[in-house]
């Protein structure tokens, strides 16, 4: 009985060995090396010369903003939003499952499916959105090669994907809020508007601490979306490389460049990006803790 | 953690309400703007989808013209076809079931016995273990795949649907669920008396965790496959339209592999057709899966 619970969790742990952990430590080793697609034997050693090459690459901090970027107008409106939701969803609704079923529907949509028909809907010519906005009486806008225009479109599909499920997310929280915070507020004379800003979003603060933080972790490696949007040459994020993101920017380097080197170079900085945000929040959650 | 235990606070009796409570918003009804907000958040969730069975149903020409088509053609069934033969869609269906089931099988099974292991047994560093279990999560999946890629060419499995399995058999994410129902779910006597039975560690697992976990090893058994069929970046570097998975047929799609885009909407349509119908049978497990996780996450 002793040894039973290491063998209960040595599967997770040694998959976890396998495909994750050793593959980390192999391609920050890589990183350090010239590895090539197409002579993946001969592995001659580089130095930090990948890393320099990126710091120097225009292309590389341009995917570094735009990750940002599209990381920014992809998460903050999605969070804002699901917080309406899931304070709607929380009244007393008729068929309240459907409406939550009904909202996490567009999360059963693939990245590739999402992509494939938002590019079409995004479409310069006879596409829905643009027929649309004719009617507001705006010109149609060229949605994949405009700055802005692709930033906001990439962003609009991780959008439409997330919020539902965020709005669920937010939704568990609400109802854990125990009622008589609201009815000492009542009796205090506060309306429903300043009973949600100051009881509702306060209690939510870890959730959406936590929403937060997956993501920002789902934006960094944002990846299938800008990709398909470009459509045939998607890896290069359009012709000014407008949306290309670091996850883009790496398989671009790796598998369509053909250099491994470079992209393990590209990968480590993201995880580098990550643990830097990681002890952001961790300050941050700790000043939160003491405010209280 | 099961949905009728979510549902709890707001299938409270009305009598104990007292009019100030009136105002907590929790059990306030929705008035008319309510439902007219949701539904508007309701059009914007299913419109795309529905729309992409209206394109689905058109030729490629129509697809091209203003206005865009609002109502239903008469091709859906060609182009689904035209999908199903020129992109691959019926070898990555079958591919894909033959991945996700695989995954998700693995995946609940070992989660739940980590799961177990973390929430009921007590054990050197399983506090430690488990934190590291949780900061897991927090690495892309692109720390890994140059060196996955590397190693698979040097065993020759390119194209082969194992190099997919492998990597996600058990998941952090599975495991850390398990152990949250598991605290809660398994009263630790109930452990207690089958040891002083005298019964084997898998019999305890087979007669008492397996029967307890069994609602939550059902929705993370959804959660998974829904992960897996929809999973992207390392089936596209590992497979190729030789041996797709839905995915990677859909990436083929979108990257000029067949350009009516008539077609590539029936294949879209066709790869989602599998979890838009458990989402029709399952959704309410699956929305409470997930914001079961949230309150204990």
């Amino acid at each position: 009985m002793k040894a039973s619970p290491y063998a209960f969790i040595a599967p997770f742990f040694i998959i976890f060995g396998a495909f994750s952990l050793v593959p980390l430590l192999y391609t920050a080793w890589y990183s350090l090396h010239n590895v090539q697609l197409s002579s993946l034997d001969t592995q001659t050693w580089a130095g930090l010369d990948n890393y320099k090459n990126l710091l120097s690459s225009d292309f590389f901090w341009n995917a570094l903003k735009n990750t940002f970027t599209i990381g920014l107008i992809s998460t903050v409106p999605q969070l804002m939003a699901a917080i309406g939701l899931a304070h709607l969803l929380n009244y007393r609704l008729r068929g309240s499952t459907v409406w939550r079923v009904v909202m996490l529907t567009p999360y059963a949509t693939s990245v590739a499916a999402a992509t494939l028909v938002f590019t079409l809907l995004y479409s310069w010519d006879g596409g829905m959105i643009n027929w649309l906005l004719h009617f507001v009486g705006i010109d149609p806008i060229n949605w994949r090669e405009s700055d802005w225009g692709s930033q906001f479109a990439v962003s609009s599909i991780v959008i439409w994907r997330w919020t539902g499920y965020n709005a669920l997310i937010y939704l568990a929280a609400m109802q854990a809020i125990p009622t008589d915070l609201y009815e000492s507020a009542a009796i205090d004379g506060a309306n429903r508007w300043e009973q949600f800003r100051h009881v509702t979003i306060p209690q939510l603060r870890p959730t959406i601490l936590f929403t937060v933080v997956v993501s920002t972790i789902g934006a960094t490696q944002l990846f299938g979306e800008p990709l398909l949007f470009g459509g045939v040459s998607g890896s290069k994020g359009g012709s000014e490389h407008q949306y290309q993101t670091l996850g883009l920017y790496m398989y671009d380097q790796g598998w369509i460049i053909g250099n491994l080197g470079k992209a393990s170079a590209i990968a480590w900085s993201m995880f580098l990006i990550l643990m830097i945000i990681a002890v952001i929040n961790l300050l941050f959650t700790r000043r939160l803790r003491k405010s209280q | 953690m099961t949905t009728s235990d979510l549902t709890l606070p707001q299938a409270r009796p009305k009598k104990t309400r007292s009019r100030r409570v009136m105002g907590a918003g929790k059990q306030l009804h929705a008035g008319p703007v309510t439902y007219i907000v949701l539904g508007i958040f309701a059009l914007v969730s299913l419109a795309p989808l529905v729309w992409t069975a209206i394109a689905a149903s058109r030729t490629d020409r129509r697809l091209a013209q203003t206005p865009p088509p609002l109502w239903f053609g008469g091709n859906l069934f060609k182009n689904m076809q035209a999908a199903w033969d020129q992109a691959g869609l019926g070898t990555a269906m079958l591919n894909s079931v033959i991945v996700a089931g695989t995954i998700t099988v693995s995946t609940v099974v070992f989660s739940t016995l980590a799961g177990f292991a973390f929430a009921k047994l007590r054990f050197k560093f399983s506090g430690v273990l488990l934190l590291l279990t949780i900061g897991t999560m927090m690495i892309p999946p692109q720390l890994a795949v140059v060196p996955l890629y590397l190693w698979m060419s040097n065993l020759g499995w390119s194209n082969q649907l194992q190099t997919v399995i492998l990597p996600t058999l058990v998941t952090a994410f599975g495991t850390f669920f398990m152990r949250q129902y598991l605290v809660q779910a398994l009263p630790s006597e109930l452990i207690e008396a089958a040891r002083v039975d005298g019964a084997s560690s898998l019999r305890v697992v087979w007669h008492v965790v397996f029967p307890a976990a069994r609602p939550a090893m059902a929705v993370l058994g959804l959660l998974t496959f829904v992960f897996a069929w929809n999973d992207f970046l390392w089936p596209i570097i590992a497979l190729t339209q030789q041996n797709p998975t839905v995915q990677v047929a859909l990436n083929s799609l979108g990257t000029g592999y067949v350009p009516d885009q008539a077609v590539i909407m029936a294949g879209a349509l066709l790869g989602t057709l599998p979890l838009l119908i458990a989402f029709l049978l399952f959704g309410k497990q699956i929305v409470g899966g997930i914001m079961a996780g949230a309150i204990k996450g």
